[in-house]
């Protein structure tokens, strides 16, 4: 996939309606007792970048999680924009931490899954799954085996495969934690550049301040154990490339979302002495 | 690779083919020189050339026996595999049927086969009896190793193929058993070799009451009518069906596995 030089985007434009999903009063109590979210609040708008930043351990991949019906929030709702209930099948896409491919499917083979297991025949999904292998540019390794590929490209191919259902929703789990920092500005830009041409809604987990202002409309910033919002930070710069990541607007963003961020940990010290 | 990469791989190669060969040579040579020098009777200990001329002189009646011990361990592993996999996949299914059955299987396991074989020749014609005690050996390794790699299945992958809504038997066939497989092919491996044993442990207590006719009941056969020469080929003939079956077993896992498990591959140092 080529990184254009400049992206464009009007948040505005995008974050009109009606949220795709909203998370009201969402608790969530594990079985072995520990609370990783209390009373979360969030609604995802659609076409958004929304960014969940907080501590390790403050619940945002459990939100996460959440969204994705993986699990059930113990009280509280989430309510999606057509009637209560999950999209059927197509409606998420979600990218795991780590790559988690199959390593005994080629990159075809693990990109073609999300469509084998609706049942769509092979034939059918093929120019599907070569479309979203183009889109991350690895249209040439379709018959490779993951443990042939990098660290970046494993990445790239399970972004394909959340890609490949065309879905209107893709969530993403701390996706790039695990790279060099070289391969990750690079794929933060084909990620900002793939949200651009295909104007998905994405709810994007990280704890890098640096990443989550680079590619968000706007960052929720969580506190730990439980999980809750403390503060919002809206991300309004138009254009994303290598002057924004050098600019005093972003090193002021940074700034805003990094004190927001020392103010969660703060208030985890604080919880952590009273109890 | 480089000319002088590919040589020291060459050399590596051929030294671990060749210093087992020599080995061998040597042990031979030691073996043939003792009987000799000591003049040792080959009704105690015969040389390696008279074992060798009795495999060839004896063949019509080894080779006949060693197609019954033959028939017996594969068919013994292809049921312990079948039976193996197949238990492996409804423990896997239902956590009841597991609690229920598997201190079964164990038992099964840990009980000497050989105190089992007297039991089993009474209630099963010979040769069924034999082949019973070939597959309550091998069997074990392959439900136990299939078990753990069902088990062992990436939990983001579980996580992922929930999330497209897959069924149970698509979990099952798309991840469940390629993730097992390598488990399986290494309990499969293990089965090879305790097959053998499961029907030579049986044809020795099938021979001692006095049928059968595979290559154990001619080693059993020749020692009591002191053949020592023909023990040796016997025994020789069962060695290297082990060999055989264990390489034969051996290469199958790796061409299953050579495109994507780490055990199968070649690092580049």
């Amino acid at each position: 996939m080529v990184a254009p030089e400049n992206i464009r985007r009007g948040p505005q434009a995008h974050t009109n309606g009606a949220p795709v999903v909203t998370l009201e009063g969402v608790s969530k109590v594990f079985a072995n007792g520990v609370a990783a979210l209390e009373q979360f609040d969030l609604a995802v708008r659609p076409g958004e970048f929304l960014s969940l930043i907080g501590p390790s351990g403050c619940g945002k991949s459990t939100a996460l999680r959440l969204i994705a019906g993986l699990g059930a929030p113990s009280s509280g709702t989430i309510a999606w924009q057509h009637g209560s209930g999950l999209p059927a099948g197509h409606g998420i896409g979600f990218v795991f931490q780590e790559p988690t491919l199959m390593p005994w499917a080629t990159v075809f083979g693990n990109v073609f899954l999300p469509l084998r297991l609706a049942g769509v025949a092979k034939t059918q999904a093929a120019p599907q799954v070569m479309d979203a292998l183009a889109r991350v540019g690895l249209a040439d390794f379709a018959a490779v085996h993951p443990r042939e590929l990098s660290g970046g490209m494993k990445m790239r191919v399970s972004i394909a495969r959340a890609l490949v259902t065309q879905p209107k929703l893709l969530l993403m789990d701390e996706p790039f934690a695990a790279l060099d920092e070289i391969t990750r500005f690079k794929l933060n830009d084909d990620l900002l550049s793939l949200w651009e041409s295909l104007g998905k809604t994405i709810v994007f987990v990280t704890h890098s301040v640096f990443e989550s202002v680079y590619l968000s409309n706007r960052i929720v910033v969580m506190t730990p154990r439980p999980g809750r919002v403390l503060a919002e930070v809206a991300i309004d710069a138009p254009m994303r490339d290598r002057s924004f990541r050098t600019s005093a607007r972003y090193v002021e963003l940074c700034r805003i979302t990094s004190d927001a961020l020392a103010r969660a940990m703060a208030q985890d010290a604080a919880t952590a002495k009273t109890s | 690779m480089s000319r002088a990469r590919f040589d020291t791989d060459w050399r590596e190669r051929a030294l671990r083919v060749a210093l087992p060969c020599a080995a061998l040579g040597l042990g031979v040579l030691a073996w043939d020189l003792v009987v000799r020098l000591e003049d040792i009777p080959p009704y105690i200990l015969p040389g390696p050339g008279l074992v060798l001329s009795t495999l060839v002189s004896d063949w019509p009646v080894l080779s006949g026996s060693l197609g019954v011990t033959l028939t017996t361990t594969l068919a013994g592993l292809v049921l312990a595999v079948v039976g193996g996999i197949a238990l492996a996949i409804l423990f896997n299914q239902s956590r009841l049927l597991e609690y229920s059955l598997y201190p079964y299987a164990v038992i099964l396991q840990v009980t000497p086969v050989i105190a089992i074989a007297p039991l089993l020749l009474i209630y099963l014609p010979q040769p069924a009896a034999v082949l019973a005690c070939a597959w309550i050996v091998a069997f074990f390794p392959v439900l136990a190793n299939t078990t753990l790699g069902l088990n062992s299945v990436d939990h983001n992958l579980i996580d992922l193929f929930a999330l497209y809504g897959a069924s149970r038997w698509q979990i099952l066939a798309h991840l469940k058993l390629p993730a097992a497989l390598p488990y399986m092919l290494g309990g499969i491996r293990i089965a090879g070799g305790l097959a053998l044993i499961g029907a030579v442990v049986a044809e020795i207590a099938a021979g001692t009451a006095g049928a059968g006719s595979g290559l154990a009941y001619r080693i059993v056969e020749s020692g009591y009518r002191l053949n020592i020469p023909r023990l040796f080929a016997a025994l020789l003939l069962l060695s290297v069906t082990g060999i055989v079956m264990f390489f034969a077993l051996s290469l199958a896992s790796h061409l299953v596995l050579r495109r994507w498990h780490e055990s199968a591959l070649t690092r580049d140092a």
